[in-house]
């Protein structure tokens, strides 16, 4: 059970991370189904600058540029596709889902072609993202659930606190969330939709990509597997699960983490079965979405332009 | 400010032949970067890429073949999400919808293959399948049409349903255990001619005609543009828009049907997870990139399944990861995108304009 839990939590903050960056680009306006691809770039080139960065240091590895060095990485390869969308769709004004979509087509292109180049196996790294507080260890069940975990889960929780506070309490957050309610009052008072939009889904991108590569060294413990699209995916789903709210996608991640694994954890589950099990978190997905468009509640519908291109003259 | 001002405004709609200059030119453009990408991976000569890319779309009669039965499977795929898509109804699904009607397919083939006769058992992979992908398609449809559920995140998780129920199905039912259904190519859709795919490319001929007729010159068509122009002057001139959407799904579901039907009956005989290879997102922007016209999807299926049958060969040749097919596909897919904005959009530049400041 306590394995399960601890699991459930390690994989459920990489949805997490996707998750909180899709809300902040989809508070902007901008649906963007590139995350599957973000999350593969922002994965790939955080293990290939802790491959880079290894075999370069050999046995003097120092454990904070060894954490710092693939995380600095994983920013700027996630950034730089959410640049790539941002400038398809605001300055070129392309459909933002055919736009998504190609983002993700080449992101796994870009991903799988980095790891052809290094092989799978990022363990060695990995070991210095799973390191925990010394006394975790001591503290029983406590320690295993809530003190045992690396430094990428502690910051996939701060980042969506932060995340919902600056949503709802300052005024960037207010500006961000009239650019994807209604951009062209937005534009009429004052607020320059243009580089909100491109910061949101730049910064968006970046923090998704930190999913990709906390779900590699944090969950499969450096053993890559090429499933992360699939992770992308639900985590575009989780943005919904919860409502476009990151505070609740905190919990709203480790149920989506707990659904993901079950199967293995059940026993007398047979191996077939195991398939069906996996099924959960897209038919709880679903559920919800139909939930919630049959309550109609006013705060938990998506921001009114999602998906729409602003165009200052096309009013 | 000084200097020059750019401004954006609206283009007045260009004549055709300049329309295809600006795309032909993009393609060009992009087919150069990824070249130049290539060329800074292999350090080799660009020309030996396009040639490598060349031989591999049309080396062969075989490798031809190849190329003109991936496109028509695409194509079909194409045509099938046309009419929701026209509709601005965004079905992600068609990955879900042709890989469920395969695998109808593939249970008809299986267990009433030895059963029925012949003729039977086609009507019968026919039904199943037809079936099959009207379920997974109306499903959305219908809470889209009566409560507003987004389709689009809906039709992308009833994907993966449609994967775990494939895997649920190999796992279960192969005996073996390896999770691999052996081929029944006993059981298939008739091979014309001796050409096995000639039937596939035929019938998905006769359905890109007859998507352009249903589309362009039916009150069904007209109806589903309207409703995907403006829902409410839908309404106002009296259409019942959640019938429409409906019934748009229908056809979309059946023809993504035979898709599937074609991809089990009439080419692998089997199905795995894998089936459907993305091809229900590729056919997105196939479909997009034609402006929704059937007779254009063939160009753009083509182009797209060209780029991936030479990206493949490239990969093959200079001992690339496969990979570099998504990546080469990727590059030229922004720059078709990328073009559309100075088809409909002009730059205008103007000297420091005083009006501006």
């Amino acid at each position: 059970m306590l394995a399960f839990l601890v699991s459930a939590i390690r994989l459920g903050m990489a949805f997490l991370f996707g998750s909180t960056g899709e809300t902040i680009a989809e508070k902007s306006g901008h649906l963007n189904l590139g995350i599957p691809g973000v999350m593969c770039v922002g994965a790939s080139c955080g293990c290939f600058a802790e491959y880079i960065y290894l075999s370069h240091a050999k046995l003097n590895a120092n454990a904070f540029l060894a954490i710092i060095i693939p995380i600095a990485a994983t920013l700027f390869g996630s950034a730089v596709m959410g640049l790539i969308f941002s400038f398809l769709t605001v300055t070129l004004r392309a459909n933002q889902n055919v736009t998504g979509l190609a983002l993700t087509t080449f992101g796994v292109g870009v991903s799988d072609y980095m790891i052809a180049e290094t092989g799978p196996i990022y363990t060695k790294g990995s070991r210095y993202f799973t390191m925990s507080l010394p006394f975790a260890d001591d503290l029983g069940w406590f320690g295993d659930i809530f003190l045992s975990h690396g430094v990428l889960i502690y910051l996939a929780i701060i980042i969506a606190l932060v995340t919902s506070f600056v949503l709802t309490k300052t005024r960037v957050g207010l500006n961000l969330r009239a650019v994807g309610e209604n951009p062209a009052t937005a534009d009429a008072a004052g607020i320059n939709v243009s580089r909100y939009r491109y910061a949101a889904t730049c910064i968006g991108c970046a923090i998704a990509g930190l999913g990709g590569l906390s779900f590699i060294m944090d969950y499969l413990n450096g053993n890559w597997e090429y499933c992360i699209d699939a992770i992308g995916w639900l985590a575009i789903a989780l943005v919904i699960f919860t409502v476009w709210k990151p505070g609740l996608a905190i919990v709203g991640s480790i149920i989506f983490g707990a659904l993901y694994i079950a199967s293995s954890y059940i026993v007398g589950v047979s191996f077939a079965g195991k398939e069906i099990f996996k099924m959960l978190p897209y038919i709880v997905t679903i559920v919800v979405l139909i939930i919630t468009s049959i309550r109609d509640k006013k705060e938990n519908q998506p921001p009114q332009s999602l998906g729409l291109n602003y165009f200052r003259e096309d009013r | 400010m000084k200097g020059l001002n750019f401004h954006i405004a609206k283009r007045e709609p260009m004549v055709w032949y300049k329309n295809m200059l600006v795309r032909a030119a993009a393609i060009l453009a992009s087919l150069i970067t990824s070249a130049v990408v290539i060329m800074l991976l292999t350090q080799k000569n660009p020309l030996e890429i396009y040639a490598s890319m060349l031989s591999g779309a049309f080396g062969s009669s075989l490798r031809i073949w190849s190329l003109v039965q991936n496109t028509a499977i695409l194509l079909c795929i194409s045509l099938a999400i046309t009419p929701a898509f026209k509709m601005k109804f965004w079905n992600i699904g068609a990955e879900g919808q042709v890989l469920i009607s395969g695998l109808a397919t593939t249970c008809v083939m299986m267990f009433l293959g030895d059963s029925l006769p012949y003729p039977v058992l086609v009507i019968a992979m026919i039904a199943a399948s037809v079936l099959a992908g009207i379920v997974w398609a109306v499903v959305p449809a219908f809470f889209k049409a009566i409560w507003n559920t987004n389709e689009t995140l809906f039709t992308l998780m009833m994907n993966y349903v449609a994967i775990q129920l494939v895997a649920f199905f190999l796992k279960y039912f192969v005996k073996s255990g390896s999770g691999v259904l052996e081929p029944m190519p006993q059981y298939g859709l008739p091979v014309l001619f001796g050409q096995s795919y000639l039937l596939n490319i035929i019938i998905v001929a006769v359905l890109t005609v007859l998507s352009y007729v249903y589309l362009k010159k039916t009150k069904h068509g007209y109806e589903i543009s309207v409703v995907g122009e403006s829902e409410n002057t839908a309404k106002y001139i009296g259409i019942n828009v959640r019938k429409v959407v409906i019934r748009t799904l229908v056809v979309s579901g059946a023809l993504c049907g035979i898709a599937g039907l074609l991809l089990v009956g009439g080419t692998n005989h089997t199905v795995s997870t894998t089936t459907v290879d993305g091809r229900g997102f590729t056919a997105i922007m196939v479909s997009w990139l034609a402006k929704f016209n059937p007779f254009y999807m063939v160009l753009t299926a083509l182009l797209i399944v060209f780029l991936e049958k030479g990206a493949g060969q490239v990969a093959t040749d200079f001992r690339l990861p496969g990979a570099i097919s998504d990546i080469v596909t990727g590059i030229i897919l922004f720059f078709i995108i990328g073009c559309e904005f100075f088809l409909q959009y002009e730059i205008l530049v103007s000297k420091n304009g005083k009006e501006n400041d």
